[in-house]
């Protein structure tokens, strides 16, 4: 029983590493929390829902929706966030746009969507596998499959690739990679694209495991992606990951050997502990002020 | 405080005074009286986030235990409104206590996350320490605060002046720490943490007591919202509530005393007062939290103080240094 539920822990708690390293990318770039992230990620499984039921067939769908949600953050960054960036206000007041923000979406998705659970397609097929004595769905593969491709190769365009650099650029100087000609507002675009994007896909895999979405189911996945950024180290992809997976497998154990009641809690409980050890998260470095 | 400032405090001060005898409907002797005590939740959090510089994004948990405290004392044991209100207080403010004592070395983002987490802690045990907070069900029938036999309640305003009575000690008592040595010392942790130490303020305790003070004021006003409202279940405490006194301070304008109590009244009449657009008003106050933050990044009545810094009465300057209305010149 206990490999069946680490089975689940795992499948879990690699969407939370998806949605973790989101708010890692966005922080690495701009030292800020986008609160709006669970919105984002809400907003992007009503968009895959919304191409579905035009029978644009799912892969386009969700290409869709990737661009879609993606163009959006990138708006907001561009609209906002840079007008923000460009008067030096503090980085409270960028937070709290995005509160906004996080408002705005979620409650406009309730006024498109309405505010009831919907049916989800089982996009990813509704087979069940049975291994040894641990039963899982086909989604759960897909899940693993996908996240960890698209973990591996985040973290491969972060360490290897040009636009990688330039991103590590602007993360560590902004003004001198602007001097160097790194074009650090397209750098700080993709970044939110590719948080965007990474957010679209785990709404897809958890959408089509749970088949439903709702507006507000962004709330909790995106309270528990950040804390399981922070619990790795935030701004540091891999410890976001291993984050992410910790956390899911902690849940699950908590469900099978205590209570299904304090499951909500344990995320939380377990960032506590690791915080009161680590201040910078597991994979954290500490910073040296300078006077 | 200037001259000005205490006209300005007067007249208004006065103005709610005699605000319930125009004849208030019951509807906005609550709204007002819930902008007293946000505008209180605003003052307690000014504390944290506008004196000392940190976020705190579980301000709701120790709302909650407040009144949790007044109101599971008052249904158990009929004790009066000020006992429990007291407890409620102690309360939220040793929980507040323990809480600072791992996490004063953190800051920024991961406090901000931990404190985020406590509130959803808070809000789990709630729901599931059933045979205490009875669960989902939350507390009913909250008894109305009653003083020798007079029951407080929204026909004689008094549940209205109950809360205006909180909000002046809660302002008056906000101007002392203001100026008092944990005040200034507060305004130096938030400049800059490594040269107030080297100035020889303990960063460590300032931050606890802070954390303290912060977390038992949110307790009043927990047990004041428990018998204002009668009911209140872990759905009343929720991260949006957080989310919203956090709002107020930044709106209204960190540090600034003033500045929570509109950022309040703002924040939370919008939301009533937006209920011609219906389903839109959530956008609508969405929208508002950015534009404010784009045009106004300091909040309303936030930004750099402009008036001249008052040295304490028992400080002492060398002839020379002291300008000609007594104050110190420089910033």
């Amino acid at each position: 029983m206990t490999a069946q539920y680490i089975v689940n822990g795992l499948t879990m708690g690699l969407i939370y590493a998806l949605i973790a390293v989101g708010y890692s990318l966005v922080f690495g770039i701009l030292k800020m929390i986008n609160m709006a992230h669970g919105a984002v990620y809400a907003f992007g499984a009503h968009m895959i829902l919304m191409f579905v039921t035009w029978n644009l067939g799912a892969v386009p769908a969700v290409i869709l929706s990737v661009l879609l949600t993606g163009g959006l953050l990138v708006i907001y960054d561009r609209t906002i966030l840079a007008t923000l960036r460009k008067k030096k206000a503090p980085g409270i007041a960028a937070l709290i746009t995005t509160i906004g923000f996080s408002y705005i979406i979620q409650n406009g998705l309730m006024i498109a969507f309405g505010t009831e659970i919907k049916a989800f397609p089982a996009l990813l097929g509704e087979k069940m596998i049975q291994v040894g004595n641990v039963k899982f769905a086909f989604s759960q593969v897909y899940i693993l499959v996908v996240s960890i491709v698209l973990l591996v190769g985040l973290s491969l365009l972060i360490h290897k690739s040009k636009i990688g650099l330039a991103m590590r650029a602007v993360e560590q100087n902004s003004r001198a990679a602007d001097l160097m000609g790194i074009n650090a507002k397209g750098v700080i675009s993709v970044t939110f694209f590719l948080s965007g994007m990474s957010a679209v896909i785990a709404a897809l895999l958890l959408a089509s495991y749970y088949q439903t979405v709702y507006p507000t189911m962004g709330v909790m996945i995106g309270l528990k992606g950040f804390s399981a950024s922070v619990l790795g180290g935030i701004g540091i992809l891999y410890g976001s990951a291993v984050g992410g997976i910790i956390l899911g497998i902690a849940e699950s154990l908590t469900v099978q050997f205590l209570s299904g009641a304090y499951r909500d809690a344990v995320a939380f409980i377990l960032l506590f502990l690791i915080l009161i050890v680590r201040p910078n998260g597991l994979f954290g470095k500490a910073k040296v002020s300078k006077v | 405080m200037d001259k000005r400032d205490k006209i300005i405090w007067l007249v208004l001060l006065a103005a709610l005074i005699v605000l319930p005898a125009v004849g208030l409907s019951r509807y906005l002797q609550r709204v007002i009286s819930l902008i007293f005590i946000y505008s209180m939740l605003g003052l307690s959090l000014n504390i944290v986030t506008g004196y000392m510089g940190q976020i705190s994004l579980g301000h709701a948990a120790f709302y909650a235990i407040g009144a949790y405290t007044s109101g599971l004392l008052s249904e158990h044991f009929g004790l009066n409104f000020l006992l429990t209100c007291v407890c409620g207080i102690i309360m939220a403010g040793i929980i507040g206590w323990l809480f600072s004592i791992p996490t004063t070395k953190l800051s920024g983002t991961y406090l901000a996350i931990i404190t985020m987490g406590f509130g959803e802690i808070v809000k789990v045990v709630i729901v599931n320490w059933e045979s205490l907070t009875h669960g989902t069900y939350g507390l009913q029938r909250i008894a109305k605060p009653e003083f020798f036999g007079f029951q407080l309640n929204t026909t004689n305003n008094g549940l209205y002046y109950l809360c205006l009575i909180f909000l002046v000690i809660f302002v008056l008592l906000c101007i002392a720490i203001e100026r008092s040595k944990l005040g200034r010392s507060l305004r130096a942790i938030k400049d800059d943490p490594l040269a107030a130490s080297l100035m020889g303020v303990e960063i460590n305790h300032y931050k606890r007591m802070a954390f303290t003070i912060s977390t038992a004021m949110a307790g009043c006003c927990g047990a004041l919202y428990a018998h204002l409202s009668g009911y209140v279940d872990a759905n009343s405490f929720n991260s949006d509530v957080s989310t919203l006194i956090l709002s107020i301070v930044i709106f209204g304008g960190m540090g600034s005393i003033k500045g929570m109590l509109l950022g309040a009244a703002v924040l939370v009449s919008f939301p009533e007062v937006l209920r011609f657009v219906a389903v839109y008003r959530f956008v609508v106050y969405g929208l508002i939290l950015i534009v404010m933050m784009v045009f106004r990044t300091d909040g309303i009545l936030g930004g750099p103080s402009k008036r001249p810094y008052v040295f304490p009465r028992f400080v002492k300057l060398e002839k020379g240094e002291v300008t000609k209305n007594g104050t110190a010149g420089g910033k």
